[in-house]
């Protein structure tokens, strides 16, 4: 059926259907509602990725370089400077980064594509959670301007309470972004759930789908929780209700309690849908059927149920009852496991496959390595004895950034390399970028390695100065953060050129075999122009062959039927 | 998740509410429900957030809301159910009126059940004031003017007589209140004798003992006061835009846009005030029933 692939004569597409403002700020179109997304939260990232360099530069040497003692500030007045610092860069990243990027960036581009559907299923409710964010974020930014947040990205009672700064605006800006998240969490569940293509089962669904599904339950079962913690804590600021408050009989360990009750699930909000990114690139560019559909499926719901019970191991030096500190130690061990299940299943995939290391894949084997190290220090930190002593040291930084940034991070840039074709309709550079991949890697390893290190060698994390024999280290790590910020500024370069001057992308650049690569690239305002039958398997690549005349792949037959178990299939290409 | 409320086919209707992304009334249908469902399942975390705390600090004072709940009345409380519960069924009969077409009967219910949630405002409201004069209120302002046994300790605010006034109990005066500082925290302990209603509980009042002097309420009693202000003052937040979505409803209706082939809206906010009523269900006996 090579009529479908004829280069598409000058269509109208979602981007150039309708050119005003106007059009694009009021639209319900899921795929400009995603392109908005991912330009707030690449904006986001872009300030926060500014503050870690400060943070970054500061450290270089052990006095402080940018805040420290002066003849007219004290080093207490200079150094809470780089608590502001060190807080803004941490709930940048983690409420307007890391949540929102790839389930309401990527995921609202993409889902409904997927499923050969229209849009989402609520699409104004799609609109109102953008603004709910952009509205969040423009209270991040007052409370940043009247005088920035100094209490880390946690929060903690009683400091919380007692600072000066700003509390109140920021915490109700989260507030804000937590109910944006909460309804991209219940517009994809219904979505998944109402308005699958006719053919396609629960076990047909790309994988990316389950992980988005396993996502939207934890958006939608943890995040009131943060809601209506941190608008205690505000009532707290305002009304000096007392709940957190020792001195009233409150009890700061509660606030803990909630805070990570909603904060732990969070963290696999930001990493189920890296891996349901990984577990498209991974099949897509080694030409093989994915290794264990099913395990990887419900690995993504296992890890979002066991998620909900592990948040006591950030309070394992808080007074916790030894008892629950094992319970914990032990549920935390338990979720390495579906992990590990995914990451064993991706190796499987790859194994005798015919991989293209073309760049979004080149992110998929930079995550699978990094979101590794990140793993298992994070076993490492779940073990109560070892917890003890590394708890608030670098060594949780060095973890915590290699799965966020290492992980969801590079898989997001995965994505968007690989979805970016189906977005602008536009082909980047791909020398450029698989340059600018393996040179973010170093970037990574140099940066937060040496944190591992320094941390297990007693190096507390958040202090604006540090004893002289930790130098080495940091700067290791300052020099390894500056090659990211190099990192970065080429892929913007290469990104944003490929818009204006970049080649035609075909409609299906990479051989993928789900829906959206049936799709035109861009897509038309209405995706599909009848909506596609989803019989066949999505991960049988046998049938998707590679066509030099427009330098992408075409469907050369539908199979009669849809194969059972497409074990192997020929490699090619 | 449901059973399968059936959507009546009519073409005029379909061209009129079906979006363009879904392809029949019945999917849309669906499709809202479950997202409704969803979504008062984001409600009831959000207030079991709040139920958590309380469980945690009776666990942690109970004599706190033994002493406290003294000072609500169980009566009010109990009009307030049944003024809320008869609200539910004239909209659950409302919602039954939307499927089987009948216009007017959906007008009434919706009329009927908006006055319900004002009543149901009304009166606490009316709670309300009695303690705020009563100064009955969370963390620092909590200095209250009268005893559980309503013996005066302050003059009171204000000219109407409280609504809740506790039932009487045989005690002493009540003269141990301090206050410490403009911002500091008003300290309600003292070091006289254990209250009569302490960590064992009135075991009845018959035997209590003599008033023998001035006795003690228990430590930090306004967290007790800020959970009741927290939990009802959020709940009554939702009878508010509960009252507001039947105001919208009731001028659609009146406008003609619901019958057996649309009524989605209707069955939505149905579904939301059984949640602000289950939520009262939980509110009503932690609450008022503490004691």
């Amino acid at each position: 059926m090579s009529a479908v692939n004829i280069p598409p004569k000058p269509k109208l597409n979602y981007l150039n259907c309708d050119k005003t403002i106007r059009s694009w700020l009021l639209t319900l179109d899921h795929k400009r509602i995603g392109v908005m997304y991912l330009i707030s939260t690449l904006t986001a990232f872009f300030v926060g990725g500014m503050l870690a360099e400060v943070i970054r530069t500061q450290l270089l040497v052990p006095k402080g370089l940018i805040f420290h003692a002066t003849k007219h500030m004290s080093s207490f007045a200079a150094y809470k400077h780089y608590n502001q610092v060190f807080t803004l860069h941490g709930i940048i990243m983690v409420f307007m980064v890391l949540i929102p990027i790839i389930v309401a960036g990527l995921g609202n581009v993409v889902i409904p594509l997927m499923l050969g559907a229209k849009d989402v299923a609520f699409p104004r409710l799609n609109l109102i959670s953008f603004y709910l964010y952009a509205g969040g974020a423009v209270m991040a930014i007052v409370s940043t301007v009247c005088g920035a947040v100094d209490t880390g990205w946690t929060f903690y009672t009683p400091y919380s309470i007692t600072t000066e700064t700003y509390v109140c605006f920021m915490v109700g800006g989260i507030v804000m972004i937590g109910f944006s998240s909460i309804f991209t969490g219940i517009n994809f569940i219904v979505t998944i759930h109402k308005m699958r293509p006719p053919g396609m089962t629960w076990f047909r669904m790309p994988l990316f789908l389950w992980g988005i599904y396993a996502t939207s339950i934890i958006q939608v079962a943890a995040t009131p929780v943060i809601g209506v913690t941190l608008l205690l804590l505000i009532l707290e600021r305002v009304m000096h209700i007392g709940f957190f408050n020792a001195a009233l009989g409150g009890s700061p360990v509660l606030f803990q309690d909630f805070f990570w009750f909603y904060s732990h699930p969070a963290v696999y909000i930001m990493i189920l849908p890296a891996m349901a990114i990984i577990s498209e690139i991974v099949p897509t560019f080694s030409r093989k059927h994915i290794f264990g559909y099913e395990f990887i499926a419900l690995s993504s719901l296992a890890i979002a149920l066991i998620g909900f019970l592990v948040w006591g191991h950030h309070m394992f030096v808080n007074g916790q009852s030894a008892e629950l500190d094992t319970i914990f130690s032990f549920l935390t061990f338990l979720v390495a496991v579906p992990s590990a299940v995914k990451v064993f299943s991706w190796m499987a995939t790859m194994y005798k496959g015919a991989i293209k290391l073309d760049t979004p894949m080149l992110y998929a084997i930079s995550f699978i390595i990094l979101f590794t190290v990140g793993g298992l220090t994070g076993v490492i930190l779940g073990c109560i004895a070892e917890d003890v002593v590394l708890h608030d040291t670098y060594f949780v930084v060095g973890h915590f950034h290699y799965v966020m940034f290492g992980g969801t991070i590079i898989a997001f840039l995965g994505g968007l390399h690989y979805w970016w074709p189906k977005i602008t309709g536009k082909m980047y550079n791909e020398t450029m970028g698989r340059i600018t991949c393996v040179l973010l890697f170093i970037g990574v390893n140099v940066t937060f390695f040496p944190q591992l290190i320094v941390g297990a060698e007693g190096m507390p994390r958040r202090y604006a100065s540090y004893l002289p024999q930790y130098q080495g280290y940091m700067i290791a790590s300052t020099v390894g953060a500056y090659i990211q910020l190099v990192a970065f500024l080429m892929m913007a370069g290469y990104l944003i050129h490929s818009i204006f001057r970049g080649r035609k992308a075909p409609d299906n650049p990479w051989g993928g075999a789900t829906l959206e690569w049936t799709a035109a690239s861009p897509p038309t305002h209405y995706n599909f122009d009848d909506t596609p039958l989803a019989i066949e398997d999505c991960y049988d690549y046998s049938y998707i062959k590679y066509d030099p005349a427009i330098d992408g792949y075409v469907r050369t037959d539908m199979p009669a039927k849809p194969a059972e178990e497409p074990e192997t299939a020929p490699a090619h290409g | 998740m449901s059973e399968a409320m059936q959507v009546e086919v009519n073409p005029q209707v379909v061209k009129k509410h079906l979006a363009h992304h879904f392809d029949t009334m019945q999917q849309q249908f669906d499709a809202g429900k479950l997202g409704m469902w969803l979504f008062l399942a984001t409600e009831v975390l959000l207030f079991s957030g709040l139920f958590c705390a309380y469980g945690v600090y009776r666990a942690l004072h109970p004599q706190i809301f033994q002493f406290a709940g003294l000072y609500l009345d169980p009566i009010s409380g109990l009009i307030n159910t049944i003024v809320l519960l008869t609200s539910g069924f004239t909209m659950a009969l409302g919602v039954r009126f939307a499927h089987t077409g009948n216009r007017k009967g959906l007008s009434v219910c919706l009329i009927l059940t908006m006055l319900g949630g004002f009543g149901f405002l009304g009166i606490h409201g009316y709670e309300y004031f009695g303690k705020y004069r009563q100064r009955l209120l969370w963390g620092t302002n909590y200095h209250p003017t009268v005893a559980p046994d309503g013996q005066k300790l302050l003059p009171a605010v204000g000219l109407i007589p409280p609504l809740a006034r506790p039932k009487p109990i045989e005690a002493a005066p009540w003269h141990h209140l301090t206050l410490m500082g403009k911002r500091g925290f008003n300290v309600v302990h003292s070091n006289l004798a254990p209250a009569p209603i302490g960590v064992q509980g009135v075991v009845s009042k018959a035997k209590l003992p003599a008033p023998t002097g001035p006795y003690s309420q228990p430590n930090n009693v306004q967290i007790f006061f800020g959970a009741y202000f927290l939990m009802t003052g959020l709940h009554s937040l939702h009878v508010i835009i509960g009252i507001g979505l039947m105001l919208w409803l009731l001028i659609r209706n009146i406008r003609g846009d619901f019958g057996p082939s649309y009524f989605a809206p209707v069955e939505f906010v149905g579904l939301y005030w059984g949640i602000v009523d289950m939520v009262w269900m939980f509110l009503f006996p932690l609450l008022y029933l503490a004691h």
